[in-house]
């Protein structure tokens, strides 16, 4: 099913395209303590990959990798076929990779709308003067970035308070707001770090129902992290599970489901 | 009309142009302050840093001339040509954005995440540096600052009091133009913050560290930024005060006048530190006027802004218009 240039189509036809991003033979070392032990998978456009495993796992690890935030010792990653050298975070995120974050790192002191705002600088080019003085480009573009960020804010129905400061925002809402703002990047590649960490059986609906609804819509490529095993096996296309750093399997849902170090690791098993 | 009140107004006027040019060191600390956390003790000197090379490159002073001379036994001091005022302004920033750069390269890059207290001592330490850079450089002598600001009484001003109230105010020219200049300064600096998409960054670099990165943004390319921006002001600022009180050591002390200022307007509100400086130039000039001089003894102009301060930091912590204060429970 899995052919490495093709792509595949999923029971409920939504065409998967080839790799957009691939991980090497990642190792990660934190002085002795290793918390990424060789692992290798892909991402695919288009689809929905989860990254899941007990706490401790090193799955925000890798997804600090992927993001530049960590540069592995040992290993590769490819990002649209070519070889990545190692990055700042920021060169990261302007290549076309939005990330949000399990403590939620968002503009307290900024409003909804220029929160998500900022999530277009990758995308203004006009000078400063110009910017300024709001000329020419500077207004072309500030428009067309107006635009995109008011269909995201419709589009994850939080136009009701984007002229609130994020800091008055209660929990939910702000997780909301900063999958806006990475979203408003149109990013290549979605990052998403526990979407539902802390949320109500009502909020983490809503938000299932929102990343769903985002890759259906735009077709964005998302990447999430998650230790609630149930929603990750509903959303997702393809799961890999980590387990004190290493890989244990890799597969749709139902694979990974089925395989016997899953079911160990999550029901727990005496480590000899 | 008494004179009293004619005086007085005189006077009122007279403490509005003094809070312009103490806004104008306010502004630096602000905007270091919004962009970065840092509260930087060094801009006072900055500012001192700032007319001492204007002056040096405007008289074709070779810098370090005292430093070459006692190690090569050389007699050199003047390149022997005089740079006009316009392109020794630009010559001075460049030498400011080459600070900026040094600055955060050598000092605040390595001191990231760091707690404020800990920023605020190498913000002293720059200073004491850049005092001993500015006197190596250029020399410790008094220098006398002219780079064509009017100077004097206006007297259109005076002319125009003195058949309204049958006497003429002193208003100096220089006070006048120093406002037009923080004017244009302020309402340029506000354009910028709010409505380019390097201002935006600036704001959300000040904010959350983690999430600027996740959305592109270069911190240290911002910090550069913001440490020119504050060497700008501070150029602007040691124009005029140099142009008024000449360019020496105690130029550096002014800073310590932005602190009141400060306090009243909130560390990070631009338009709070214009008004912070206004009220203050006028409340100490007044004060002074009103009660000071006929009834404490005069001298009231030294410590009143700390006064008002400290009345400040008991009933309105965050300033005017210091951002709020939120805390969710």
């Amino acid at each position: 099913m899995l052919d490495a240039s093709e792509g595949y189509t999923t029971e409920d036809g939504r065409k998967i395209g080839g790799v957009v991003m691939e991980m090497k033979n990642i190792t990660l070392r934190f002085g002795g303590v290793v918390a990424i032990q060789d692992i290798s998978f892909d991402i695919r456009e288009g689809e929905i990959r989860a990254i899941i495993g007990p706490n401790g796992a090193g799955k925000s690890s890798m997804l600090n990798v992927i993001s530049g935030f960590y540069n592995p010792q040992e290993g590769e990653v490819f990002y649209k076929g070519e070889k990545r050298p190692p990055m700042k975070p920021y060169q990261v995120a302007r290549q076309g990779i939005a990330r949000t974050f399990q403590n939620i790192a968002l503009f307290e002191g900024m409003s909804v709308l220029d929160n998500v705002m900022t999530g277009r600088i990758r995308q203004m080019k006009a000078g400063l003067l110009a910017q300024a003085l709001w000329k020419g480009r500077a207004e072309r573009e500030e428009v067309e970035n107006r635009e995109v960020v008011e269909k995201v804010i419709d589009f994850l129905e939080i136009q009701h308070i984007r002229k609130t400061p994020v800091g008055r925002l209660p929990y939910g809402l702000k997780k909301r707001v900063e999958l806006a703002r990475a979203l408003a990047a149109e990013p290549s590649i979605l990052l998403l770090d526990e979407p539902m960490a802390g949320m109500n059986v009502e909020e983490k609906e809503d938000m299932s129902r929102f990343i769903l609804d985002v890759n259906d819509e735009f077709g964005t490529t998302i990447a999430l992290i998650e230790h609630d095993m149930g929603v990750v096996m509903d959303l997702s296309d393809r799961v890999v599970v980590m387990d004190y750093g290493k890989k244990i399997g890799d597969g749709t849902p139902d694979e990974v489901r089925g395989n016997q170090d899953v079911i160990d690791a999550y029901l727990g098993v005496a480590h000899d | 009309m008494p004179d009293q009140l004619i005086f007085a107004m005189e006077v009122f006027l007279n403490g509005l142009m003094a809070g312009v040019l103490y806004a104008l060191v306010a502004l630096g600390f602000v905007l270091i302050f919004k962009a970065s956390g840092i509260f930087n003790y060094a801009q006072g000197v900055m500012a001192l840093f700032a007319a001492l090379t204007l002056v040096g490159v405007m008289e074709g002073q070779v810098p370090f001339s005292h430093l070459v001379n006692a190690v090569l036994g050389t007699e050199i001091h003047h390149f022997g040509w005089h740079v006009p005022a316009l392109l020794a302004i630009a010559l001075t920033m460049l030498v400011m954005i080459a600070l900026a750069w040094a600055v955060n390269h050598f000092v605040f890059r390595h001191l990231v995440n760091q707690e404020p207290i800990i920023l605020f001592m190498a913000t002293i330490g720059l200073a004491y540096f850049l005092e001993g850079l500015g006197d190596i450089m250029w020399g410790a002598d008094i220098k006398k600052l002219d780079v064509g600001l009017p100077q004097g009484i206006n007297t259109i001003i005076d002319e125009y009091t003195y058949n309204l109230f049958d006497y003429g105010f002193f208003i100096d020219n220089l006070d006048i133009v120093a406002t037009l200049i923080a004017a244009v300064l302020v309402a340029g600096l506000i354009v910028f913050a709010q409505y380019t998409k390097q201002g935006r960054a600036m704001r959300a670099v000040a904010d959350d560290h983690q999430a600027a990165l996740s959305v592109g943004i270069s911190l240290n390319w911002i910090w550069v930024m913001v440490w020119s921006l504050a060497g700008f002001v501070a150029l602007v600022a040691g124009i005029v005060w140099g142009t008024k009180s000449g360019v020496q050591f105690s130029l550096s002390l002014i800073a310590l006048k932005a602190l009141p200022v400060l306090m009243l307007g909130g560390f990070t509100s631009i338009p709070g530190a214009i008004v912070g400086g206004l009220i203050i130039g006028v409340g100490e000039k007044l004060f002074e006027f009103l009660i000071g001089a006929p009834y404490l003894g005069g001298a009231t102009e030294n410590w009143f802004a700390y006064m008002l301060a400290l009345l400040f930091l008991v009933f309105r912590p965050q300033g005017l218009f210091g951002e709020k204060i939120i805390e969710r429970v």
